[in-house]
């Protein structure tokens, strides 16, 4: 996401789902779609039924390869050497587009040297996809324009990361499949409302609506709208804060409907911090592994007891209605957080959310012309700064933030992790079809625990067969950070000497194992790639 | 793209060239029943009771099936058309078990509406009818398949939108079914989707069985928490329960929902939701999963005792290590408007820009 | 001994059941055994031959002699010596196993245009087509005729679709020509799936390379790269001999690229029906080919439009392309000499029931049903009397005495209710339940709807549950008048041909004889055919006591002493007929 922003302007999907029926080339990289989106994985499928081809590069054999025409099955990590394989092919194929480039880029010559070693054969070698598929690949995509990439976390959750995020950047721009209907590049948000809190200033760079913090004119501006003097101190990501406590340099923490003692990386490091910390809140609808940690957990309402809005994966602001209301003595969060604010010295009085919303708008115009009013009929897809806005379907229509984009080279480095004599399997971890992130609202829904209710991993029969697995045997998998007892499923859904582990499930967590090194810009971390043992 | 005139029960309007029969007689805001027909599915031809009478073809066709051309001429009811419908629709109810009394689908059947509006009472062609053992497994689909009017709806749905296929039609004459391949139970995404286009009671959430039908449920069109496509919902309530999660036709998703949005609803009343704030009584180095219970760890407290505790302890905290040793996550479940706030709370009330939430995780 | 000898052994499907493959091997070891000079071995050639029509005498064997052809009925594998010795050897036929006057009368009114290859060339080899004038009508087209011009021929010809519904093809294939497509398709529908019909069968066993050069003209006339024989998989015999076909055509250069040195590619692939009936109806057969499950699609889009992979696709018969090399070698003015004004050329009907010469036989269209039963058919089995013919299968309706003139071609029979359709032709006689005869069908037409549309897979089911009440003597006042009704509207509502047509032999056999459905509905079946309405007895005077009825009766319904008059219990009784069957002296009654 950051690294989209720093290339283009804004680190959301350039497209709205809707578009993808147009496509004629859907390029899905580090996505499970068909699992994490369904839905989008639907409108993939119509694109699909219309004639459009689907490019599926991942490491495992995820559902969406059955509609694949290409599927580029590279090892964990080689996302770098295969994408720059992709583009030096197109390049030499002369498929690019040079009027794109010409007009709206810039640095191409510099980029292009930079790929002279990514040949099939070299790309062959790292990422394990045999030349002719990169070729194929390559041809399919060079040879549209009207490609949409997609992609997830299977991208970003590297240490490189943000260089994953350039490298598909520059291939959108080599071909000049940016900026049109149909047309674009798609990173998939993962839970409902990312890009809400994002946009909403949860960043610790940002205020609401992208604006620097350490830019003081901005920080003037919010000053003023808020009435306060603000800090000019560069605020610490997620992943920095659990560190920072483990370090003592974090005293207290409020936590926010949030579970990172199971979503995020070395669970036992987490743990360790936060139970460091002096003094700790958390807020959520229920005691969850993270909450039982805390000195004082707050009840707090889920999206059926409350009003307000979501912004969808594409930008798309959409109307939030409480439906019954909450336990016992739930709160609504807004009144908590409103409350706790007053009681820190600093009143906060709406009298409901829409005047929450009305006060967003004003200090960051791209929703400005939003009202509950109009959404009460549609969602509306920022930017739309005026009433009589409809809105913005795709992105960069009229060019992008800077009069041209850049071409950023991208070395391929290898993961932060490699397999050794020791660790000789590498992890990858992800969702499946039926839990959803830490479990802790799916877990409680009795059918699909019934159905899917039990942690396992995904292993190679080959590997299997080698090591005398049988399915459904527990087995012991660990890493350099802790292990788990867990259920084993052979199938050739993950290639031999790779082994898949889903997210969701506390009690045999893949974030046990995984490996908390960070991603240097983004500080998104490495989930995708660690080496562990089996037994 | 081009456009045909044709006539339509005498009125003459303008259509896209690739329409179907069907979709000119919606245009004109002529009403034509059908049961096996859905606006996002590939026609199907199957039920019969769209046929309609076009001039110069000899025999009455199916209008979902029938495309369109320059001046045809159709006409949508007749005493002929309107026999052989009431005798369709007569011989699916020969075959049906019409037990709308304890039906989850009834209110909202659209083979009972038809019954209805074609008043439906004694049936000519009562016979035998298809009885089957319910044998299926699964938590999630209620398939009884007695009810089921063999639309087809389903199994292209499956095949069409969801690309999985775990259905199809089996068996020839009046013995065929619509099962999983071997008759073995369904192992599929779950998505539902067959549920949503079900025309009859033969599909139905295993979850909202008895919990309610029509009376008395209030519907409230909503976003769904789960993953970032947002799909757009309608929680049905009932006594302050949420009974039901559907997706209307009509929203952008065009209906279709995913196992976890269409039947993970329940967490919503599960009795593990927090009602009281809690304090802490035991030290936080005891174990997570601590064997004597949570009770042993926190006690329930007010809001008001929680608010102050919070309160004073964050204020200490600012005063002595300074605003930047506290940290906050806001969260991805919530909404824009408590994410907003949050951030201010952090910024402007705690003074600090350690704010951040899950978007990395 | 003569110099020129060519021995046939008829080897379709009721030659070989008959054991004509005995006869053959038999024929080859004793030729050799029999120490026949092998330079007289060389002149002596023996052939597997296609059906020649006449199943009812297999095995049919040919010995063709420098001066005339003799034919020999009943032959087996012991018989082949005698043949040898006497005729082969010394000269001199055996007469008394030459074939009656039956054989040469089922013959004398047949015009074979279609079977004319059939029965005299070996199936199995091309070279035998070859020198029959086989793909000499391809060479003509290809060597002269635009594409237009052989529809031109097609639509001059009067030809008509041999399958069921005569479209003319001339017509469909210029519909086909008209659609602008990268891709078209030929299909050979040879998915013959009505109870009793052989005769796309007997084609593709006794002459499959018609077919081929016939697909391959069609193809050539519409443009089409590609071709499919949708054919049963429950005909081991005709496909075998199709895929050896079209191997040698494509060896011979008729098939695959650039054919003829012409740069007109075109090639077959064979796909097996799994034994739907349904699958013969050509959208459903698409959808088979399609890999999905056979069902009916609406129509239109017809399939010249939107056919197979949604590209136009023509969809012939077996017998309507094994017409049209015929028709280009010898033009369209002498195939339509043949035939009426209408329905030009000839039909082959599959005949069989309760006639005495069963078998396959090839008329000119317009030959009178009197003729083919009397002429052709050799009367009635057993001396019994005429009650009514049923054409078209289970699509098709019944034909009564007082109707024997009727001529044979699409306009007539559609007239009385009927249809020429697929061409299976079921005698029916004096034992013969019309009522029963219809609820055949019904059983058949039911088991088969493919379950897409209600009033097929729902409608025929009731219809026969109302056939099955009134067959067992249930029947109630108004069940008629119910038939009739719902009959007629499963015919306008239902999707496909099969469930349009399910309803005819109901309502055909009602509009003839209604009397026999009143009968029913008074409880008595005339034909004392339909069992559940039968009671049996012995009839006293004439029972001997021996025992036999006792002993063959499976519930244990009779009683008797020996020598004594028997008894049947009528609760026990199950009125399966046995003892009515075993009893050597007229002594059990049914009524």
């Amino acid at each position: 996401m950051a690294g989209l922003a720093a290339i283009f302007g804004s680190g959301a999907m350039t497209n709205s789902i809707r578009e993808i029926e147009g496509m004629d080339i859907i390029f899905i990289i580090g996505s499970n779609t068909k699992e994490s989106h369904p839905v989008i994985a639907n409108r993939m499928i119509k694109a699909f039924r219309k004639g459009a081809k689907i490019i599926v590069a991942d490491p495992r054999r995820v559902p969406m390869v059955r509609f694949a025409e290409s599927f580029l099955n590279l090892k964990p990590g080689t996302d770098i050497a295969l994408i720059n394989g992709i583009a030096n092919v197109i390049i030499s194929e002369g498929l690019y587009n040079k009027e794109f480039i010409d007009a709206k880029t810039e640095g191409f010559e510099e980029w292009k040297n930079s790929l002279k070693d990514f040949t099939p054969e070299h790309v062959e070698k790292i990422t394990g996809v045999s030349k002719d598929e990169v070729i194929k690949a390559a041809r399919l995509y060079g040879n549209s324009r009207n490609a949409g990439i997609f992609y997830t976390m299977g991208i970003t959750q590297h240490v490189c990361g943000t260089d994953n995020v350039s490298a598909v950047a520059n291939l959108a721009m080599l071909t000049g499949n940016i900026g049109r209907e149909s047309t674009g590049i798609n990173p998939l948000r993962g839970q409902n409302n990312v890009q809400g809190a994002s946009d909403a200033g949860c960043l610790p760079n940002t205020y609401p609506g992208y604006q620097r913090v350490d830019l003081p004119e901005i920080r003037e501006k919010f000053e003023k709208a808020w009435g306060v003097s603000l800090s000019s101190n560069p605020g610490l990501t997620a992943t920095e804060m659990i560190p920072a406590a483990h370090a003592g340099k974090i005293k207290a923490m409020y936590i926010m409907g949030e579970n990172p003692v199971v979503t995020d990386p070395n669970a036992r490091h987490t743990i360790d911090s936060l139970k460091k910390l002096d003094f700790f809140v958390v807020q959520d609808i229920f005691l969850t592994e993270t909450a039982q940690l805390a000195d004082v957990v707050l009840p707090s309402t889920c999206f059926a007891e409350k009003d307000g809005t979501f912004s969808n994966t594409e930008r798309k602001v959409q109307r939030v209605r409480k439906a019954v209301e909450p336990p016992g003595e739930a709160r609504d969060d807004l009144s908590i957080l409103m409350e706790i604010s007053g009681r820190l010295g600093y009143k906060m009085e709406y009298n409901s959310p829409e005047a929450v919303i009305r006060e967003f708008g004003q200090v960051w115009p791209a929703i400005g012309g939003i009202t509950y009013d109009r959404l009460d009929k549609s969602g509306i897809q920022w930017p739309c700064p005026t009433k009589d806005h409809p809105g913005t379907e795709y992105l960069y229509k009229d060019g992008f933030a800077k009069d041209r984009v850049r071409f950023n080279a991208v070395p391929y480095t290898s993961p932060a992790e490699t397999t050794d004599k020791e660790y000789t399997f590498v992890l990858t971890t992800g969702r499946n079809l039926f839990q959803y992130h830490s479990g802790s609202m799916t877990r409680r829904v009795e059918p699909i625990e019934k159905h899917a209710g039990v942690a396992y991993v995904e292993i190679n029969p080959e590997d299997a067969k080698r090591l005398n697995i049988k399915n459904g045997e527990n087995i012991k998998i660990s890493s350099r950070r802790g292990a788990v007892e867990i259920k084993a499923r052979i199938t050739s859904t993950v290639s031999a000497g790779t082994i898949f582990i889903p997210m969701h499930y506390a009690e045999a967590s893949a974030n046990i194992l995984t490996n908390d090194a960070l991603d240097a810009r983004a500080k998104i971390p490495e989930f995708k790639v660690c080496a562990v043992k089996i037994g | 793209m081009k456009k045909l005139k044709i006539t339509i029960d005498g009125k003459t309007i303008e259509v896209p060239e690739n329409a179907t029969v069907l979709d000119a007689a919606k245009t004109a805001g002529i009403a034509v029943p059908t049961l096996c027909h859905h606006p996002k599915l590939t026609p199907f031809g199957g039920c019969r009771l769209c046929i309609v009478e076009i001039k110069g073809i000899p025999r009455p066709v199916t209008s979902c099936t029938t495309p369109v051309s320059d001046g045809m001429e159709v006409t949508t009811s007749t005493e002929q058309l309107e026999n052989l419908r009431k005798t369709v629709l007569e011989l699916i109810l020969s075959d049906h078990p019409n037990d709308c009394m304890v039906c989850e689908k009834a209110g909202d059947c659209t083979l009972q509406e038809l019954a209805y509006s074609y008043g439906i009472r004694e049936n000519r062609f009562a016979g035998e009818r298809r009885i089957y053992e319910k044998k299926d497994g699964n938590p999630f689909l209620e398939r009884d398949m007695e009810k089921c009017i063999l639309c087809g709806r389903c199994v292209k749905i499956c095949d069409e939108v969801q690309g999985v296929g775990a259905i199809d039609f089996t068996y020839r004459g009046f013995k065929s079914k619509i099962c999983p391949p071997y008759e073995k139970d369904l192992d599929c995404e779950f998505c539902g989707q067959c549920v949503a286009v079900c025309p009859t009671g033969a599909l139905t959430g295993k979850q909202w069985a008895l919990k309610g039908r029509q009376r008395g449920v209030r519907e409230v069109d909503t976003v769904c928490s789960y993953c970032g496509t947002g799909c757009n919902i309608t929680l049905h309530v009932k006594d302050n329960t949420v009974t039901r999660v559907t997706s209307k036709e009509d929203t952008w998703n065009e209906g279709w929902l995913c196992i976890k949005g269409r039947f993970g609803y329940t967490f919503i009343n599960s009795p593990d939701r927090l009602t009281k704030p809690l304090i802490r009584i035991k030290d936080r180095s005891s174990s997570l999963n601590s064997s004597n219970g949570l009770d042993d760890i926190f006690r329930e407290a007010s809001w008001e005792e929680a608010f102050d505790h919070i309160a004073s302890r964050l204020s200490d905290i600012k005063t002595k290590h300074g605003s930047d040793a506290i940290g906050g996550l806001s969260s991805a479940r919530c909404t824009n408007e408590e994410n907003y706030i949050f951030q201010k709370l952090m910024r402007a009330g705690v003074g600090t820009n350690n704010v951040d939430h899950c978007a990395r995780l | 001994m003569n110099k020129n000898i060519t021995i046939q052994v008829c080897m379709g499907t009721g030659g070989m059941a008959a054991g004509g493959f005995e006869v053959l091997a038999a024929f080859e070891s004793l030729m050799r055994e029999k120490n026949i000079p092998a330079e007289f071995r060389k002149e002596c050639s023996m052939h597997k031959v296609g059906c020649r029509g006449l199943c009812a005498k297999d095995v049919l064997v040919d010995v063709i002699t420098d001066d005339r052809r003799t034919i020999y009925q009943y032959i087996k594998p012991e018989m082949v010596e005698r043949i040898i010795d006497e005729h082969i050897v010394g000269g001199a036929p055996v007469s008394e196993w030459e074939v009656d006057e039956d054989y040469h009368k089922f013959h004398e009114k047949q015009v074979k245009v279609v079977l004319s290859d059939c029965g005299n060339i070996d199936p199995e080899d091309i070279n035998a087509y070859i020198a029959s004038d086989g793909y000499k009508a391809a060479e003509k087209i290809f060597a002269s005729m635009a594409p237009e011009e052989v529809i031109d021929i097609m639509k001059k010809s009067g030809l008509r679709g041999r399958g069921g519904a005569g479209f003319p093809t001339g017509v469909k294939w210029e519909a086909c020509r008209k659609v602008e497509a990268g891709q078209k398709y030929v299909i050979c529908n040879a998915d013959e799936g009505d109870p009793g019909a052989f005769m796309d069968r007997a084609v593709i066993e006794g002459n499959p390379h018609a077919v081929i050069e016939g697909m391959l003209i069609g193809a050539y006339a519409i443009g089409a790269s590609k071709g499919y024989v949708y054919i049963r998989a429950e005909y081991p015999l005709a496909v075998e001999r199709l895929k050896k076909a079209i191997a040698a055509a494509r060896e011979c250069g008729f098939l695959g690229k650039n054919i003829l040195g012409k740069g007109f590619d075109f090639d077959i692939k064979i796909k097996l029906g799994a034994g739907a009936f349904v699958c013969g109806e050509e959208t459903a057969l698409i959808a088979s080919i399609e890999g999905q499950r056979g069902m009916p699609r609406a129509k239109p889009p017809f399939p010249v439009h939107r056919g197979l992979w949604g590209k136009p696709t023509v969809i012939n018969n077996v017998e309507t392309l094994a017409n049209i090399p015929y028709i280009i070698k010898k033009g369209h003015e002498w195939f339509s000499s043949y035939g009426t004004e209408k329905s030009k050329g000839t039909k082959v009907f599959a005949l069989t029931g309760k006639i005495k010469n069963s078998g396959l036989i090839e008329v000119p269209m317009g030959i009178t049903l009197k003729e083919i039963i009397y002429d052709i058919g050799g009367g009635i089995e057993n001396g019994k009397s005429l009650k009514a013919v049923q054409t078209g299968g289970p699509s098709g309706g019944c034909i009564t005495t007082d109707m024997l003139d009727i001529t044979m071609d699409y306009e007539s029979l559609a007239k009385v209710g009927s249809i020429v359709g697929s061409g299976g032709m079921i005698v029916l006689d004096e034992d013969d339940c019309m009522v029963n005869m219809a609820k055949y069908f019904l059983q058949f037409t039911q088991s088969e709807s493919c379950g897409k549309c209600v009033p097929c897979r729902i409608g025929t089911k009731r219809l026969l549950e109302i056939m099955n009440r009134i067959t067992k003597g249930a029947g109630k006042q108004g069940d008629i008048e119910l038939l009739e009704k719902l009959s007629n509207d499963i015919k306008a509502a239902s999707l496909c041909g099969l469930g349009q047509t399910a309803p005819n032999p109901v309502l055909s056999t009602i509009k003839y004889f209604r009397e026999e459905y009143e009968a029913h509905l008074q409880g008595k079946c005339p034909a004392k055919a339909c069992r559940e309405m039968l009671t049996y007895h012995i009839i006293e005077e004439f029972c001997k006591g021996c025992g036999a009825c006792l002993r063959a009766c499976p519930a244990g319904a009779i009683t008797g002493e020996k020598k004594k008059p028997h008894k049947i219990a009528p609760e026990i009784c199950i009125r399966c007929g046995a003892c009515f069957d075993v009893c050597k002296f007229k002594a059990v009654g049914k009524e």
